[in-house]
């Protein structure tokens, strides 16, 4: 049986805890039970971290009693994305290659989580290497949307959105390279935000796309994400990207109100073959926070419809650099050969599933010989050309609304034949990591098959406060983030 | 007739800087540790890691380039170098593709027809790579060997690559060059520029024309000489060879090649078919160098005298030969040594001699260094100036030096209690050289009788008979005037 404080936010339990109504160690064993209880149906998890995490709870209890040192995320349990490297604790990518891959040290934000006396129970699941939309080209399981546990949660963070859905965690820890954290956290029907580029630091995130990539926040309410990201944001020695300015006192700057807002519709976002249920949803959130006198009017992005090509052209470029590492000679998967040539060749070809080999082949060509300015320079100047018409927009309004995916969940399998359908997912979402801006996705209505639909925010560059305070305005006039999934097939 | 070649040389110079930790993280560069001993996360290139530039590498780049007469880039970049060796953890090297710290210098060469000066493409930042051990096998080579060994600890030591423009005509041209490049690098202090332990290697890219012709031939690399001995020779050889092939009517073709110490050969390493396409782009996890005219000044202020300006400066304010100049500021502690030395004698050229005669035979005989010796430059000093006064003579001088070189004793000391003054006193001369001629009546009439040559045994027997104490310059004078009277 679920104990129902695992129902709860992250700033209710916190107050639990600290008025020590139920110790992190209970509160631990509880989410643990629950977690391994509908681990089977949910499958969230790479690896479930249990000795760890009662161990950090401990410890987190005897803060809690010395009241020294009590953040609002001591002895909550989290989890963790597994492209976050957590020393001691294996650190696998999702793919076979780094199946046996222990870090011996900890990504910059796992280590601020540690010192805020966070807990974690585990490595989520995801789409290998965070390439995917749907988790499903993960090597080691199907993580399942709990709304549905026929249809996938999204990706490529699909299992740390589908844990806190789920409430096996009350928050956590996913990557967005092109959508990886807003297009999970709308499938599943939670909060999930991008922060800006350099905002949080990339230390110790297995990169994927470096220019790309952001760590950021899955959470149960916009309250609860604004308090992780206030914890894992702020500028790191170990990672000369990450801007040095100071982190605002989000739970403060989020419930300030709409009023005098000015949020501004993209039409380039509404095209004509769009769902019309996301659709729905999403003028309707926009209706809502205008009736709570927030000003809204019409932008233009035109060359956003160019931002998937320019994605798939600097993403897949990067990663092929980034992966070229996992080669078989220091770590991870070898496969041995006649020669250091064929070990290489062998241990890719072992150690990569389809859709990361895929990637790695677009990268190598685009970056090659005499196609590299018809591919990625050409792609630098279309990012150029987004950017600058962000920057236009954000003379006007202080907030964009759009959807945050195409469509609700999926069902598994109905993408995967086609790498150009799962691509489209991000349609709405790669636009904002090519221009580093800050994106939020809130739950904001729910299909007539009962799958949640989601609003995305993008923000001004490190202008996350704004964000939060638009979502938060919204999800106190709804009931949308209050609902809870039935973990059923349908 | 055969046809008369040019050769045509550019070289490439990779120089380790001296800074105490790596480019991109903080792990020592010390030489000769126990491999894997100075490796991170971030130089062994795990998931996860970012590189972070040290700014002390930039500072010494921005050193280089300046002491090469560069334009300093005020926005550069590190650009990634993408290629597969098991040297190189992250499968790409941090280096720097079309936005380097340095670019359009030049180098002024000084060569037995003069100074010649010599174009520098660009001097960029990278990192360099880790080494390998093959064992096993044959040929020592990855490919063929039983297993490899790597030792990361050189992984990440900051390089500078200096990259000469095709200015350079010969073997003998490229020598220069690259030991006057070594004389910058010594100067300017950001590498110890030790060719055995590796921070200084070298590759030469030649190629040959028929002579008066503009159209550069077909190249060949040669990669990876560590000694500038070997780089001449290699060159030397390869022109020869590539000179052979055309000769022959067949055609060089475009590779790498490595010089063969053994059999004294450059040979095909790997042809321009399997060359890599390293597919450059810039390295998103770092951010642009930037750098400002203030910065860059404050460098240009902190650069000492260069060896071609002290060269220069030498020999017109010691009135030094060209040779002599090259040879005291071939070594920068040596020129200073020159030149506070200069500052206690009359004839700075006599202790030029002193120090680039005697004194460099005895070091090297010895094995000693500036540092070991006994003496100081006032005591050298003193010695010229004994001599040239004429109070000693030179075969005193080299008794007296010698003695000052053992133990250090003050020259002047040495002559006194030696009782080694020399004999300059007219009068004292006069009375021996009169001596001499009545007891050889013999020789001076030969003398007279046209027979100028027996003078020298005349000046023998006077200086033997002032026991070589007696100026052999006046002992001359006075017996010519007195035969000739
Ligand atoms: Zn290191």
């Amino acid at each position: 049986m679920k104990n129902e404080v695992l129902s709860k936010t992250i700033h209710e339990v916190s107050a639990d805890l600290k008025a020590k109504k139920v110790s992190s160690v209970e509160l631990t064993k509880a989410a643990l039970d629950h977690l391994e209880e509908i681990e089977p149906k949910v499958q969230s998890f790479i690896t479930i971290t249990r000795d760890e995490a009662l161990k950090r709870a401990a410890e987190a209890d005897q803060r809690l009693a010395s009241g020294k040192d009590v953040t609002p995320l001591t002895g909550v349990p989290l989890a963790i994305k597994d492209l976050l490297c957590t020393k001691g604790i294996r650190t696998t990518c999702a793919s076979r290659m780094l199946e046996t891959f222990v870090p011996p040290y900890n990504a910059t934000v796992v280590e601020k989580l540690y010192e805020a006396g966070a807990v974690s129970v585990g490595k989520t699941n995801m789409d290998e290497f965070a390439m995917g939309s749907s988790t499903e080209s993960s090597f080691y399981k199907k993580t399942r949307n709990p709304w549905n546990l026929n249809c996938v949660p999204g990706g490529s963070s699909g299992g740390s959105a589908a844990c806190v859905s789920s409430d096996q965690a009350f928050g956590s820890l996913g990557s967005d390279t092109g959508g990886s954290i807003r297009q999970p956290a709308a499938l599943c029907g939670i909060v999930g935000l991008k922060p800006t580029y350099g905002r949080v630091s990339r230390y110790g995130l297995i990169a994927f796309a470096s220019s790309l990539d952001q760590v950021g926040p899955f959470a149960k309410d916009v309250e609860d994400c604004g308090l992780l990201l206030g914890a894992i944001a702020g500028q790191d020695p170990k990672d000369s990207t990450s801007a040095d300015l100071p982190v605002p006192d989000y739970a403060a700057e989020m419930k300030k109100g709409v009023k005098g807002l000015r949020v501004g519709i993209p039409k380039e976002f509404f095209p004509a073959g769009l769902n019309q249920e996301v659709a729905d949803a999403v003028k309707k959130a926009i209706v809502e926070l205008e009736k709570q006198g927030a000003k809204v009017e019409e932008v233009s992005l035109p060359a956003s419809p160019y931002g998937l090509a320019a994605y798939y052209v600097l993403a897949p470029s990067e990663a092929s650099s980034n992966l070229a590492r996992y080669d078989g000679v220091r770590y991870g998967l070898r496969v041995p050969g006649e020669n250091i040539v064929e070990m290489y060749s062998k241990t890719r070809a072992a150690g990569f599933g389809p859709e990361v080999k895929r990637r790695i082949m677009l990268g190598t060509y685009a970056l090659s010989s005499g196609y590299y300015d018809a591919y990625y320079l050409k792609a630098l100047k279309v990012r150029r050309l987004i950017k600058q018409d962000y920057d236009k927009a954000f003379g006007k309004v202080d907030v964009i609304a759009t959807p945050t995916a195409p469509n609700p969940a999926f069902r598994f399998g109905e993408k995967t034949g086609d790498p150009l359908s799962m691509y489209l997912e991000d349609v709405f979402t790669v636009s904002i990591n090519i221009t580093g801006l800050p994106g939020l996705s809130v739950p904001c209505g729910m299909s007539e098959s009962g799958l949640p639909i989601g609003l995305q925010l993008i923000g001004k560059a490190f202008d996350e406060a704004t964000l939060l305070r638009t979502a938060y305005a919204y999800e106190q006039a709804t009931e949308w983030h209050k609902q809870k999934p039935a973990l059923k097939e349908s | 007739m055969p046809t008369e070649y040019e050769p045509v040389i550019g070289l490439e110079v990779h120089c380790e800087l001296k800074t105490a930790t790596k480019l991109f993280c903080g792990c020592r560069t010390t030489f000769g540790n126990e491999a894997n001993t100075q490796v991170c996360p971030v130089c062994l290139g795990l998931p996860g890691t970012l590189p972070v530039l040290n700014e002390k590498a930039v500072e010494y780049a921005v050193k280089i380039g300046l002491a090469l007469n560069c334009t300093i880039a005020q926005y550069a970049k590190m650009d990634r170098k993408n290629y597969y060796y098991p040297d190189l953890p992250k499968a790409y090297q941090i280096s720097q593709y079309d936005k380097p710290l340095n670019y359009g210098g030049y180098l002024e060469v000084p060569l037995k027809e003069g100074i010649k000066r010599i174009g520098v493409t660009r001097a960029h930042l990278e990192e360099d790579a880790g080494k390998l051990v093959h064992a096993g096998g044959k040929a020592g080579r990855l490919d063929s060997s039983d297993y490899s060994l790597a030792d990361y600890n050189r992984g990440g030591i900051p390089l500078v690559e200096i990259v000469s423009e095709p200015d350079i005509r010969s073997a003998d041209e490229a020598y220069a060059y690259l030991t006057e490049l070594k004389n910058i690098l010594l100067y300017i202090d950001v590498s110890d520029c030790n060719m055995e332990e590796g921070s200084l290697r070298c590759d030469a890219n030649v190629s040959i024309r028929p002579k008066g012709t503009e159209k550069f031939g077909t190249r060949t690399e040669i990669k990876n000489m560590n000694s500038f001995k070997f780089a001449k020779q290699a060159i030397e050889y390869e022109i020869k060879r590539q000179a052979a092939l055309l000769d022959k009517g067949e055609r060089v073709v475009q590779e790498s090649r490595l010089w063969d110490v053994t059999e004294n050969k450059t040979k095909t390493m790997r042809s321009k078919e399997e060359a890599h396409d390293y597919r450059y782009f810039p390295e998103p996890d770092l951010v642009p160098i930037i750098l400002s005219g203030d910065y860059v000044r404050k460098i240009k202020d902190q650069l000492p005298e260069l060896p071609g300006a002290k060269r220069a400066r030498f020999a017109s304010k010691y009135g030094l030969t060209a040779y002599d100049a090259g040879v005291l500021t071939a070594d920068q502690e040596l020129a200073h040594w020159f030149e506070e030395g200069a500052k206690h004698t009359k004839s700075p050229k006599g202790l030029a001699n002193w120090i680039m005669g005697d004194m460099a035979a005895k070091m090297k005989e010895q094995e000693k260094e500036l540092k070991d010796l006994e003496f100081d430059q006032k005591k050298l000093g003193e010695l010229v100036d004994l001599m040239e006064a004429g109070t000693i003579n030179s075969k005193q001088a080299k008794e007296v030096f010698a003695e000052m070189f053992d133990a250090g004793v003050s020259p002047a000391e040495v002559v006194k209690s030696r009782g080694l003054a020399q004999v300059s006193d007219p009068k004292a001369i006069e009375g021996a050289v009169d001596k001499v001629l009545s007891e050889n009546p013999n020789v001076v009439a030969d003398y007279k009788g046209g027979k100028q040559g027996v003078i020298g045994f005349l000046v023998g027997k006077v200086m033997q008979a002032s026991r070589g104490k007696a100026n052999p310059k006046l002992v001359n004078e006075i017996l010519k005037k007195k035969l000739d009277a």
